[in-house]
């Protein structure tokens, strides 16, 4: 009998046995079977995390030796060391020179966070437009926006393709930059967070002699923080995670991001698993740091939009 | 109704634009303002002309011809919609993705739901715990988890190897993204595993806003649990769970980046093909942006059926409850 079965009867039995304790009003019976069936859940979705943790620490000699860690007696600098990232950040010939590991970290952080930056500017912008103004076009603009939204994007790959090579922003940032810079979803997510910003505020700040954009800027854009918090935060995953983009254009290694390069040392590294595990690891710090400090922000961005909606 | 201030139209007079359009004089709902709406809008609309409406059209013109890459181009006529739906290889991609739209539907919502419901009765601090740790895996990248899974899936050392032989005594050896029979149950595998918590965050505010005096007048009624969930529950989440199925089924047909990465292509026999994948290696492999263009037609229409058809069914079953 394995502990893996030995622990499911056993679970299982608890179970038969709070039944039995009431077996008209099983209430216990059902709360705890909740709980087991989330912990079950819970423990099946962490699982491979732990395990990639493990597994980036461990020597390529015992990788699969042991599932998770050696058991303690051979846990030593040979069972477990850093010699999956030594190798990992090993400089790499490439026909333009040497590139590290660390300029794929850079570019990755540098594509995500600049996307970041210009779409939360655009998108609030437009949603502002969108929001609070009357002008002629509004109804049809918003009807275009709509109908963009249900296009699926890849139709439109091919044709970008041939217009990125024909205007020279192949194996450019501009390629990946410009074409997202703004988005539809975007504007309508803050069209939602600022409609319900009062007009009497906008109002005010006129009287006071602001300018429209000053409004837009410094009275409207800081009452949407919470929103502006999750948008962030789901922009910067997209680009973060954007495989297709760096993958068709960019040519030049030195320029690729992390998605890319992990891709491509699957194929390299065939059998050091190690390696391209521990640039995975790597690869998912970024996001998971980022949704823990937004976190807070992100959740009362979304409950917020529940209260008022 | 309020007079202006005459500091609302600087931005517009600033930029040397006339205050008033000519044609039919302004309505009287717009107002003076209106023009700085103009200059909000001005990123989107312009990137939209160059990187959305351009290429869009474009799209039409270019499935009408055969490239060589992005510079050379040959009209062609239809023959291009006449290659792809006669080619095998693009039903194999169909079917392929077909299949792994049925499970994201068939297999992973109802699980996510079945996680929702079990969810939603908790204490918060409990419920916040749990919803992280089964939303975790969408924080990241399908090339992230692609490449994680592909070491899971190793023969007799895998994790989901070594799961299945300690708990079935089965499938230690399986040679999951070798044997063209297993690559899409490797694939579905993964997706369950990235994307249940995921839809379970919609089910669950969905469930959050189901009314409990009507639960309650059910239960008082002598309505069982299973009852209480078809007739009240079900039909009170049928708005989000129609669109979640929609959404799960428009991404599922543009599957491409988890089989990529997890098969490191499109794995034996192109067994872990999908439509995208099929678009891709003609349009970037071949250099054929033509049949790229015109796969991507072919795909935006199956969705819009799909889609439409989902939506039709979603109607016709609320003349039953």
């Amino acid at each position: 009998m394995s502990p893996l079965h030995f622990t499911l009867g056993l679970l299982a039995l608890i179970f038969i046995g709070l039944f039995l304790v009431n077996p008209r009003q099983p209430r216990l019976a059902l709360t705890y079977l909740r709980y087991v069936l989330l912990c079950l859940a819970a423990a099946t979705i962490l699982t491979p995390f732990v395990w990639l943790i493990t597994a980036s620490f461990k020597s390529p000699d015992v990788l699969m030796q042991y599932v998770f860690l050696p058991p303690l007696p051979d846990i030593n600098f040979d069972t477990i060391n850093l010699g999956n990232f030594r190798r990992l950040f090993e400089p790499e010939p490439t026909p333009q020179g040497q590139v590290y590991f660390w300029q794929y970290i850079f570019n990755s952080l540098f594509l995500a966070s600049a996307t970041t930056v210009i779409q939360l500017f655009f998108c609030s912008m437009g949603g502002y437009a969108l929001a609070k103004y009357n002008f002629p076009g509004k109804t049809a603009l918003m009807l275009f926006m709509l109908g963009s939204l249900m296009i699926p994007g890849m139709i439109l790959l091919a044709p970008l393709y041939e217009m990125i090579v024909r205007i020279g922003f192949v194996d450019t940032y501009w390629a990946l930059l410009l074409p997202g810079a703004v988005t539809a979803f975007g504007m309508f997510l803050f069209r939602q967070a600022i409609i319900v910003v009062p007009d009497e505020l906008i109002e005010a700040g006129r009287i006071d002699g602001c300018s429209e954009f000053s409004i837009y800027l410094r009275l409207v854009m800081p009452l949407v923080r919470p929103m502006s918090g999750a948008f962030c935060l789901i922009t910067f995953l997209a680009s973060w995670n954007n495989f297709l983009g760096p993958q068709i254009f960019i040519h030049t290694q030195a320029k690729l991001t992390l998605p890319v390069v992990l891709t491509q040392y699957v194929g390299v590294y065939t059998q050091q698993y190690g390696v391209f595990l521990a640039g995975t690891l790597l690869a998912i710090i970024p996001p998971a740091i980022l949704f823990f400090a937004l976190q807070r922000e992100f959740i009362s961005g979304l409950t917020s939009g529940a209260v008022k909606g | 109704m309020n007079p202006a201030p005459p500091t609302q139209t600087a931005a517009a007079t600033a930029a040397g634009v006339p205050a008033r359009l000519p044609g039919p004089p302004p309505r009287k709902r717009f107002q003076r303002t209106w023009m700085a709406a103009y200059f909000f809008l001005i990123p989107y609309i312009l990137l939209t002309l160059v990187f959305f409406l351009y290429p869009f059209f474009n799209a039409v013109v270019l499935a009408f011809h055969q490239t060589n890459g992005p510079y050379t181009r040959v009209f062609v006529g239809w023959a291009n919609f006449a290659f792809v739906l006669g080619d095998p290889t693009f039903y194999l991609a169909l079917k392929n993705t077909a299949i792994f739209a049925v499970f994201s539907v068939f297999l992973q919502l109802p699980l996510s739901l079945g996680l929702a419901l079990l969810l939603n009765q908790g204490a918060d601090k409990i419920k916040g715990f749990f919803r992280l740790a089964i939303f975790s895996p969408h924080l990241v990248g399908q090339i992230f988890v692609g490449v994680l899974f592909s070491v899971l899936f190793v023969p007799r050392y895998g994790l989901v190897n070594r799961f299945l032989h300690e708990l079935l005594g089965w499938g230690l050896e399986n040679r999951w993204l070798e044997n063209p029979a297993l690559v899409m149950p490797a694939i579905i595998l993964t997706a369950l595993w990235m994307y249940v918590g995921f839809n379970m965050i919609y089910f669950l505010a969905a469930l959050q806003n189901v009314d409990q005096n009507l639960r309650e007048a059910a239960m008082i009624d002598g309505a069982g649990p299973w009852q209480r969930f078809l007739n009240v529950t079900l039909p009170a989440i049928k708005p989000v769970a129609t669109f979640v199925v929609v959404m799960s089924t428009i991404g599922s047909f543009q599957l491409f980046e988890l089989p990529y990465a997890l098969l490191d292509g499109f794995g034996p026999a192109n067994s872990g093909l999908t439509v995208v994948g099929y678009l891709y290696q003609y349009a970037f492999n071949t250099g054929d942006l033509g049949t790229g263009a015109t796969v991507g037609w072919i795909l935006a229409l199956v969705i819009f059926i799909v889609s439409l058809v989902q939506i039709r069914i979603s109607q016709s079953m609320k003349g039953e409850t």
